[in-house]
């Protein structure tokens, strides 16, 4: 398999052929494996390259056969249509507003209950750690009944305070889960310096745990900044006017502004595709290698 | 199981460190934990323990939204309409047939694609960069990209399979069509989980060490035995934890059917099926009996991964 081709060195193989020789025939021989790159990578990429080929296609190309796989007429007539809708521009503040706030809490509470769990040995620590766990699971669709009845009752239907609230639900158990691994991994004799140095376990979190963890902190507040950026149930169940909707909600319910005579706005939802994309894009690019450990820490090592 | 493997497995260590310390200084640490712990014990109290209470409760009810009048304890009523109910389990069934096929197809596709990043090639971080991409977008943005690819008459999937290529004779609608919908929206997921299926499993690859296949090369082993020999079996753990993960998300699905099909009858997932009796008709105690069903039936599979784990390992 693959794996393997990767591994054996053709030079290994070629003895005493000639060195020109035996690169010719290592580079043909990985020719199918090249083409396995490339049909992987356009398959990845070209539902992006659509969108943003669509994002620039002027209406009257974009519903138009035979369909243009370049642009003839690129504009950006999209992007100012959705730049200029009011509805949108709310909905990517409200995402902003919520996904942040819902990052920041889940990182607080959640850095305090990790440190407890990596840190502290004391009775009902694994169950604890079960709780936890088992919350990383649940399903959202368990507990939207009695949400939606609790929020209603509340009279936080329709704020965005429901949503902050509400995503701590898959935000926070996750946050804490991986935390507490980065904790458990620092070495245990700068704590113990600092214990003998008479601070208080919560003068050692914040000294000395605290600034060691700080990569463990950008990355699991980046995947729970994606997570409730991205989500889309709670949102459609507990708000109902525009001005109230995260992205998701005004990608799902997009009404254009100059619809062009056509039913649905696919050149504005493509455009409104690639703006609400593009944040996510740079932001994991940025943080890739990051992002790569604490979603192996979250899933394959535990 | 795996899963919980590394954090549990430091507790003796913890405890080993601290035998020598005195019982107040133990009883004071304990104190400490538990008060660290509070916030985050009180917030999945509020979100997630008294809301599963509660509909659990409502589940025995005939709680509706609008209605002024309080609940009424209606027994075991709102199951038996379940049992009787073939739209609800018409939502079973597509969404085992939808979990079937998605996580075949993931776990197929994500091994190769795993093998293949796996290997030294020219563009393999740019490779591996780009698979997180279709991770990190909403599902929402997915289905609506792949709906507009999917148009019957402007959309590209048309145009290259019928115009140019001429593989079909007339233009499909692939989402209104009942023969192809189920597989249109597996497709969708299939492209955004695969790419975050083979990462998983590529971190198991990157664990394997290399000596074993240096060993197996000088015993003779070809590659195919290399792979079915050492591979796989080495990389079981990581595909096990991937695949419950996978099958959790994919009994709960919910985002994709919504954005393609609304509340279509015929394509509707359990978790549609709920969320449009809870939100839109209303119906609070029978959309949470639907509701405990399907945590039911995503237990389950949870208690036959486990029990299979923990079978393998013994």
């Amino acid at each position: 398999m693959t794996t393997a081709t990767a591994r054996t060195r053709p030079t290994e193989a070629a003895g005493e052929r000639s060195r020109a020789q035996s690169t010719l025939i290592g580079i043909v021989r990985r020719i199918p494996f090249y083409l396995l790159v490339v049909v992987i990578a356009v398959y990845l990429m070209f539902p992006f390259y659509w969108a943003f080929r669509s994002s620039i296609t002027p209406n009257r190309d974009l519903f138009a056969t035979p369909v243009q796989y370049f642009p003839e007429n690129p504009t950006l007539d999209h992007y100012r249509a959705v730049f200029s809708d009011d509805n949108f521009m709310r909905a990517l503040l409200n995402s902003t507003i919520v996904a942040a706030s819902v990052t920041i809490l889940a990182l607080m509470i959640g850095a305090f209950a990790s440190y407890a769990i990596g840190r502290f040995s004391f009775r009902g620590r694994t169950p604890v750690l079960y709780i936890v766990l088992a919350m990383t699971m649940f399903p959202q669709i368990a507990v939207l009944g009695s949400l939606y009845t609790l929020i209603t009752e509340l009279g936080l239907f329709n704020s965005l305070w429901s949503l902050i609230l509400t995503y701590m639900i898959f935000t926070l158990p996750f946050t804490v889960w991986v935390l507490t691994t980065f904790f458990q991994q620092m070495p245990r004799e700068l704590e113990e310096a600092a214990y003998v140095d008479g601070a208080t376990p919560f003068q050692v979190f914040y000294k000395v745990l605290l600034p060691l963890a700080a990569p463990g902190l950008v990355t699991t507040g980046l995947l729970a900044f994606i997570a409730a950026w991205n989500e889309f149930l709670f949102a459609l169940s507990f708000t109902q006017t525009p001005n109230k909707f995260t992205v998701t909600l005004a990608i799902f319910r997009f009404e254009p502004q100059t619809a062009g005579g056509f039913e649905i706005a696919w050149g504005q939802i493509m455009a409104a595709t690639i703006i609400i994309t593009l944040p996510l894009i740079i932001l994991t690019l940025i943080f890739q290698r990051r992002i790569l450990a604490g979603l192996t820490a979250g899933a394959v090592k535990g | 199981m795996t899963v919980e493997r590394a954090p549990l497995d430091r507790e003796e260590d913890v405890v080993a460190a601290e035998p020598t310390r005195t019982s107040a200084l133990t009883r004071s640490r304990t104190r400490t934990a538990w008060l660290l712990l509070l916030p985050t014990l009180a917030v999945v109290a509020a979100v997630a323990a008294f809301p599963l209470g509660q509909t659990i409760y409502l589940s025995f009810t005939n709680e509706r939204l609008a209605d002024l009048r309080p609940p009424e304890w209606i027994g075991l009523d709102n199951y038996r309409r379940l049992l009787e109910d073939d739209a609800f389990h018409n939502t079973i069934w597509v969404t085992l047939r939808f979990t079937l096929i998605t996580i075949t197809a993931e776990f197929i596709l994500g091994l190769i694609v795993a093998l293949v990043v796996n290997s030294q090639f020219k563009g393999r971080g740019l490779m591996r960069t780009a698979m997180l991409v279709p991770w990190a977008i909403p599902t929402v943005v997915s289905a609506q990209m792949w709906a507009w690819m999917y148009n019957d008459i402007y959309g590209v999937f048309n145009d290259l399979l019928n115009q140019r290529l001429g593989l079909i004779d007339r233009n499909i609608a692939w989402i209104a069509d009942p023969d192809f919908a189920l597989w249109s929206v597996a497709a969708v997921d299939i492209w955004k989980t695969t790419p975050f299926v083979a990462l998983l499993l590529l971190a198991g690859l990157q664990v394997i060490p290399e000596d074993i296949y240096e060993a197996a090369r000088v015993d003779g082993a070809n590659k195919l035995q290399q792979f079915y020999k050492i591979t796989l079996p080495l990389l079981m753990p990581a595909i096990l934890v991937a695949l419950i993960f996978r099958t959790l998300d994919a009994l709960r699905v919910f985002d994709v059917f919504y954005v393609m099909f609304g509340a279509r009858r015929d394509t509707m997932p359990m978790a549609v099926y709920a969320q449009n009796t809870i939100v839109a008709f209303s119906r609070t105690g029978y959309g949470s009996a639907v509701s405990v069903a399907i945590f039911l039936i995503i237990a389950i599979f949870v208690v036959i991964y486990v029990t299979t784990l923990r079978v393998e390992r013994s």
